[in-house]
């Protein structure tokens, strides 16, 4: 693949959230306004850059019995980092995302990514996959922010668009509304797919 | 009586996997079939609960004593990576079928977000022992009879006609969002 | 592609060994950088909320605090009279937990202000609950005769659409520290009280003296 594939596959081909459907609890649980959605999103990709940075530099002195343990490590020690930094300098922002900030340690997204891409390939090619990756499941989380908050609030990145007296539908910043937006956006991530054959 | 307001909560008001969105990954990979979902429930009502124990001993005994809270993340994933290693092993020496069936998906139990995201709000409750190995335990719980109700639908919905586009994971979504719904109606059970 | 090490026992013990130091050492050290922002942007909190819910005052509240049951009250004065209290309270039992007010309330007990502190609630649901339309119908009530219930319960407080729950805990938040601050002047009423029944005691006995 020439690099630029490598950046390119993780937005739509092989977006992480809406094709490979990894990555499914932050999507679901911090998509309730797109401006908490944003957040988690620069949140994770930075966490995946860096992981993959560190393991594809290192891959060859990891020794492949204990690859698992130490791609967590790493993984881990920088979630660490993003989540102490989060709670210095965007305290409204970490409060917002809670218990989710620590949970991208389990992302399957980032452990995916590490076991299937970082320890076999170079440090470059590992960074554009980090930023595809990464701009793919940001840009989807952003989708789900935006219809959710659109639909249940009225309002976009918190700024609203109708009175405050308005009726909108509740449902959909409620966990339904979560399952069913998401439903919706793969099957129209898969129409979309096979409509111009990607 | 506390204990049996946080099971209650835990399992039907609050559950795990349709209010708090922990544990999706395997809700929408093991519960194409009712057999799997059982096993998998199972096994993670056992890790959950030896983990929400081990973990909240660490961070009570060992953490905070020392004024190293900051290392909560790594020691309490690592904990759990290590739990999932002991079912497998034993797993395979006690019942090998199931060991088998599940395949892939029993170590994909470390990377499921319900083991750890539940041990850090156990630890964020500040539960004592008890409390958080109920807590685990009974969302566990929660966990495996939300798997099962889905498997059970999805089963069903194998038999009938499907618009293509919609097949496999969309309709298994939309599903989980009718659950979810269904599910809201327990909201006023317990007065919190 | 160069060779990967082998998996000897000694280097997976070496490997992971040095991944958990240098990880240990890196996290300990952006801790210790973190730590003042955290406290700083936490303390700033408080301070801003003190000024917006307190009427007129020229002390520093920060340094009359008083903690009764969990519940912080700051004392505000303008040229040393009261002039109201900003009382820190919380309740746990929010929809996605604990949640933290800053009320501030006259020297009677009237509700001045109330500034929410801290909250996960749901967006476009719970968070309601800092928008002025949810928190006005509070000002100027006092809860001596405003019953800090939602309607729902028989009492006079509009609750949030759809987020009973974030009200209902709201309310009891706030009669915390109502309660807190009765708590407070009832101890200080005892205080004064114990000390006039000993200049009584005092001046009989010189009384006695005299004779």
């Amino acid at each position: 693949m020439s690099a630029i594939k490598y950046l390119t596959n993780g937005l739509l081909k092989e977006n992480p959230t809406l094709v490979l459907v990894l990555g499914t609890c932050p999507t679901l649980a911090v998509t309730t306004s797109a401006n908490n959605a944003i957040g988690m999103g620069i949140a994770t990709t930075f966490v995946l850059l860096c992981s993959n940075i560190l393991i594809a530099a290192f891959k060859n002195y990891i020794p492949n019995k204990v690859r698992i343990p130490s791609f967590i490590v790493i993984i881990a020690t920088f979630v660490t980092i993003v989540n102490l930094v989060m709670q210095a300098y965007t305290p409204d922002l970490h409060k917002s995302l809670g218990v989710f900030i620590p949970l991208i340690v389990v992302n399957c997204i980032i452990l995916g990514r590490a076991e299937a891409f970082a320890q076999k390939n170079s440090v470059f090619h590992s960074i554009l996959d980090a930023i595809g990756m990464g701009l793919g499941f940001t840009i989807a989380l952003l989708a789900m922010g935006s219809i959710r908050e659109l639909l249940g609030n009225g309002s976009i990145f918190n700024y609203k668009f109708v009175s405050n007296d308005a009726k909108t539908i509740l449902l959909f910043i409620m966990p339904p509304g979560a399952f069913i937006t998401y439903g919706f956006l793969i099957a129209l991530t898969n129409n979309i797919k096979k409509k111009f054959n990607i | 009586m506390e204990i049996i307001s946080i099971i209650i909560f835990a399992i039907l008001v609050n559950n795990v996997v349709l209010a708090q969105f922990l544990g999706i990954c395997p809700f929408l990979g093991v519960s194409n079939k009712i057999s799997t979902s059982v096993g998998m429930g199972g096994a993670v009502i056992f890790v959950m609960t030896l983990a929400n124990l081990v973990t909240t001993l660490i961070y009570k005994y060992i953490l905070v004593p020392i004024n190293v809270t900051f290392m909560q993340i790594i020691t309490f994933i690592l904990v759990i990576a290590s739990l999932v290693q002991i079912v497998e092993i034993i797993l395979k020496k006690v019942s090998p079928s199931l060991y088998q069936a599940l395949g892939i998906y029993l170590p994909l139990i470390t990377t499921n977000c319900a083991v750890l995201g539940i041990a850090l709000l156990a630890v964020q409750k500040n539960y004592n022992v008890l409390n958080s190995v109920i807590y685990g335990a009974s969302t566990a719980v929660g966990f495996t009879l939300a798997l099962i109700l889905l498997a059970g639908i999805r089963e069903q919905i194998e038999l009938v006609q499907c618009p293509k586009g919609m097949r496999g994971f969309p309709i298994a979504l939309i599903t989980a969002g009718l659950l979810s719904l269904a599910f809201m109606g327990f909201a006023g059970l317990i007065k919190v | 592609m160069s060779k990967k090490i082998e998996s000897t026992l000694l280097n997976m013990i070496l490997s992971l060994t040095i991944i958990g130091i240098v990880a240990s050492f890196s996290l300990g050290f952006i801790y210790e950088i973190t730590k003042k922002p955290i406290e700083t942007s936490a303390k700033q909190k408080v301070i801003n909320a003190l000024k917006e819910v307190l009427p007129e005052f020229n002390n520093d509240p920060m340094s009359e605090k008083e903690i009764i049951n969990d519940i912080e009250i700051y004392t505000g004065k303008k040229n040393n009279e009261i002039t109201g209290y900003a009382i820190k309270t919380f309740t746990t039992k929010g929809f996605n937990g604990l949640f933290s007010l800053m009320v501030g309330l006259l020297p009677d007990g009237t509700i001045n202000k109330i500034q929410v502190l801290d909250q996960k609630e749901t967006p476009g649901l719970g968070t309601k609950m800092s928008e002025n339309s949810f928190l006005e119908q509070f000002y100027g009530k006092n809860p001596s005769s405003f019953k800090l219930f939602v309607k729902k319960d028989g009492g006079d407080v509009d609750a949030i659409t759809a987020s009973t729950i974030t009200s209902r805990a709201f309310c009891e938040a706030v009669q915390k520290a109502y309660d807190a601050l009765m708590k407070k002047k009832s101890n200080q009423k005892n205080t004064i009280t114990d000390s006039t029944s000993y200049k009584t005691k005092d001046s009989s006995s010189i009384k006695n003296d005299n004779l």
